[in-house]
């Protein structure tokens, strides 16, 4: 199974139609990736899709970078 | 055409809801007719409208529940595999005069008229989004826009809908969700059945074209909201209700 990062990345690639080298640790959706809020809500329900999981209301609102998305979801599958 | 599309109509078991969802099936939707407890008369409409040659099925939530809503959307996916148009037309009154309305009469109508849209909109928008389109209608009232004495509570709720309308179609336009709603006015259903004929007489005063009007002039006006030929047309009220608010 690829890398969580690495899966991370295919789909904000694929959703936000941006440049892989772009999608770093520290890239933040809405400064760097130029997502507006409602790419982000759609990402996170990507993410959920593909990680199996559900990501509270609380919680997506506290992801801000491509870290923070990738950390959350590591902590999750412990 | 609405072919091979699938539609969920809210409250669809009577009244304007069961106009709504016939007159889809009849442009060829899939319709899933939802109620709230009614269960013979949702059959009833279902077994309709597989006789039009479409497929229909009843599934049982309150709206203004969000697990049971988001089960009643789950259960579409299931069955149909996409939702492509959402009636949110399920509706209750609690009448009385503002200075007689119990809190219990106005929270009861708020939560099923106004939370109730916000919920099922909610849910529906997950799957939407992924589909990059959908059709949002929301069933308000003329009264929504002209205010009516002794229904603070419906009067409040079906303006709030209007609000709602405005921002969900702006918030979700960038996906390809057209939100729109309709504000009916005096239709005979029996929920207008229970007024008294000095009312009728008095609001057939009011109407130009002189006559009260059936669920199937709103049928009509949503079936156009959720087809192809509406696709400009967002955010917007239309007043289906024979002139009576201009």
């Amino acid at each position: 199974m690829a890398d969580v990062f690495d899966r991370v990345k295919e789909i904000i690639v694929d959703k936000l139609d941006v440049e892989e080298s772009k999608v770093t640790m520290e890239a933040s959706f809405k400064d760097d990736l130029e997502a507006d809020s409602l790419d982000v809500v759609e990402l996170v329900m990507e993410l959920e899709d593909e990680f199996d999981m559900e990501i509270a209301d609380e919680e997506a609102e506290k992801i801000n970078t491509v870290g923070d998305a990738v950390n959350y979801i590591k902590n999750l599958q412990g | 055409m609405l072919t091979g599309k699938t539609a969920i109509v809210t409250g669809g078991s009577r009244g304007i809801g069961k106009a709504i969802a016939i007159e889809l099936a009849k442009n060829g939707a899939n319709v899933v007719v939802n109620y709230a407890g009614n269960e013979a008369r949702a059959q009833e409409v279902v077994e309709e409208i597989i006789g039009l040659g479409v497929q229909a099925i009843k599934v049982q939530a309150d709206v203004a529940n969000e697990a049971q809503v988001k089960e009643l959307m789950q259960t579409t996916i299931d069955t149909f595999g996409s939702i492509d148009i959402l009636v949110n037309n399920a509706g209750i009154t609690r009448d009385n005069l503002l200075m007689r309305m119990k809190e219990t009469e106005f929270d009861q109508v708020i939560n099923t008229n106004l939370k109730g849209v916000f919920i099922c909109t909610k849910a529906v928008t997950r799957q939407m989004m992924k589909q990059r389109s959908g059709r949002i209608i929301n069933v308000a009232s003329i009264v929504g826009v002209s205010g009516n004495p002794g229904q603070a509570n419906y009067v409040a709720a079906k303006a709030g809908v209007i609000g709602l309308t405005k921002t969900t179609a702006k918030e979700l336009a960038s996906r390809n969700i057209i939100v729109n709603a309709v504000a009916p006015g005096f239709i005979s259903t029996d929920m207008t059945d229970e007024l008294t004929d000095e009312q009728k007489s008095g609001m057939l005063e009011l109407i130009p074209l002189a006559r009260f009007g059936q669920p199937e002039d709103v049928a009509k006006v949503i079936r156009f909201l959720a087809s192809d030929d509406a696709s400009y047309i967002t955010g917007q009220t239309i007043h289906i209700d024979g002139g009576m608010v201009m």
